[in-house]
């Protein structure tokens, strides 16, 4: 059986691809993610939905996905390693595949003591590269983890990855995308990219090992809407870097808003021209409405129908 | 080394209202070292908790003995004497300890007097730190010495998270991330190439996952145990 994923189809028919992320509520009312998925729908090839992000819960990636499909959108269903062991991982994986899900980004998620169950247990049985691995070995060779033998075998199913150019240490992130494209990662999410001169020095660094061959790589882009914004990424999340000199710029700008907006639109355009990137990931995190401006001003509208 | 906390005193206290007679019972091996239950701690809680019956308007009597170690039956056994005629015990000794007594002396009440935090070893005077989660298949061969599974807060079998940065852990910027620490390690011993095997998924069966573990040595065996 073979059924590319569309954004896979978009990668292979050599457009620049967009995706949207969705971050799911804490309830069951899909009521404003699935509106923020419609405003974006003739916007981005796909969407990428948050797997209780941050450690809080949420509704679930796959449950968000189950949606998506129904309304004939394609999800990227995040899978983090922190809340579920390789019975679950795999478990849910054949279940998202079985209504018609794709795209599968493995990461190994943020530390339960980041979120709203500080007391939880987190698992962390396999590690994203081992999760990669997993499914790639589903995929191909039609067996789980512990060498038991799947029924049927998996529709081809699309293996991404994070990467994070602005995690430590540095010299190893290049080398450590390699081990995840080794493990069966072909697409690749990078971290918000607001040090775009440290991002550059990496994707050097990828030309010179030939990843940007074997792997899309997508950029994270997140646009600003405040200097307060700035501020909290640059202090309080993890693995990010948020150069002093963008939040100067923002604080000096008349319309705020307006500025993070611009140098979100020129870090996209910048992309587009980086030898071996292949695709934005816009994270329009409570500031989804922006998504269709962001792609249309960045020249990335209408998107390319493939088939 | 078995690093333990003493709980605190209130907890201890409550612990212990229904009983008058209390010995409070150091443990001369680990906790010692680790200034949390030994001969000194036990007179400081022994102490402390007189000091809070009293308050209270419900006295106890309260006296204290140390023990060379409270998980072996051995030395359980040589003190087994003094131990007669207290309602309760407080075992300021691990985890273990407090069950090793418990199993042998049945018809005695251990109550637990400390919190067992972890297995590791003084990093400088007053501060510990854990380093082994006892997994059952070491892997500090393949990391030369720098646990993955104990001090990376993931357990990442294959290098570091995005959450690494400045050497630091993302759970805390008073954790240092040991993925960065196996990396400069690796390198500095011209093996820095090992960061690019994939390391497979880990048997957690030989770990507590698997069970409670019993770890039995034929060879060193004695006949009915004895
Ligand atoms: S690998 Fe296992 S046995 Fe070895 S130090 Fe780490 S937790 Fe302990
Ligand atoms: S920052 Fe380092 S120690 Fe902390 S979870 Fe990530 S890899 Fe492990």
């Amino acid at each position: 059986m073979k059924t590319e994923s569309n954004l896979e189809k978009m990668f292979n028919a050599g457009h620049f691809a967009v995706t949207g992320e969705l971050g799911p509520p804490k309830s069951a009312n899909l009521e404003t993610t699935l509106h923020h998925a419609e405003e974006m729908r003739n916007h981005v090839d796909a969407y990428n939905i948050t797997d209780n992000q941050t450690a809080i819960v949420r509704t679930s990636s796959i449950g968000v996905a189950a949606n998506l499909v129904q309304r004939g959108m394609e999800p990227v269903v995040q899978m983090t390693c922190r809340d579920r062991n390789r019975i679950c991982l795999q478990a849910d994986l054949l279940g998202a595949v079985s209504f018609g899900a794709l795209n599968f980004l493995c990461l190994q998620g943020d530390h339960g003591n980041f979120g709203n169950e500080t007391g939880c247990k987190n698992v962390y049985d396999l590690d994203s590269t081992q999760l990669i691995q997993a499914v790639k070995n589903m995929r191909d060779d039609g067996v789980f983890v512990g060498g038991d033998k799947l029924e049927h075998p998996l529709p081809k199913v699309f293996i991404g990855a994070v990467a994070n150019p602005f995690a430590d240490p540095f010299e190893y992130r290049a080398l450590r995308l390699a081990k995840k494209i080794a493990a069966g990662a072909e697409f690749v999410q990078t971290q918000c990219i607001f040090d775009l001169d440290r991002f550059e020095k990496w994707m050097e660094q990828v030309r010179e090992l030939g990843l940007h061959k074997k792997v899309k790589i997508m950029g994270g882009v997140t646009p600003i809407k405040s200097v307060g914004a700035a501020r909290y990424m640059q202090n309080n999340v993890s693995g990010m870097i948020v150069p002093e000199e963008l939040v100067q710029r923002i604080k000096g700008a008349e319309d705020k808003k307006k500025e993070g907006l611009n140098f979100a639109i020129e870090t996209i355009k910048r992309l587009q021209e980086i030898e071996g990137v292949h695709g934005v990931h816009i994270m329009a995190i409570a500031w989804e409405e922006i998504v269709p401006e962001i792609v249309e001003r960045a020249g990335l509208y209408p998107r390319p129908a493939v088939n | 080394m078995i690093v333990g906390e003493r709980k605190p005193l209130a907890e201890i206290a409550e612990l212990l209202e229904p009983f008058r007679k209390i010995l409070v019972l150091g443990c001369g091996t680990c906790v010692t070292v680790c200034l949390a239950g030994g001969e000194k701690e036990a007179a400081e809680t022994a102490s402390a908790l007189a000091v809070l019956r009293k308050k209270a308007g419900k006295e106890a009597e309260i006296d204290t003995q140390t023990m060379v170690r409270q998980c072996e039956y051995e030395f359980i056994d040589e003190d087994k004497d003094k131990l007669d005629n207290y309602d309760a015990i407080l075992s300021l000794a691990c985890g273990v300890g407090v069950q090793t007594m418990t199993t042998r002396l049945p018809e005695k009440i251990i109550m637990p007097g400390l919190n067992t935090t972890f297995m590791g070893y003084p990093l400088e005077q007053g501060v510990w730190t854990e380093n082994c989660l006892g997994c059952g298949d070491c892997e500090l061969g393949l990391t030369m010495g720098i646990c993955p599974i104990t001090r990376c807060s993931k357990s990442m079998m294959n290098g570091p998270c995005g959450g690494s940065q400045e050497e630091k852990c993302e759970v805390s910027k008073d954790v240092d991330c040991a993925w960065h620490l196996i990396y400069e390690r690796l390198l500095k011993l011209g093996m820095a190439g090992r960061m690019a095997v994939i390391q497979p998924p880990k048997n957690w069966a030989t770990s507590h996952h698997g069970g409670p573990r019993t770890s039995v040595r034929e060879d060193v065996r004695l006949e009915n145990g004895k």
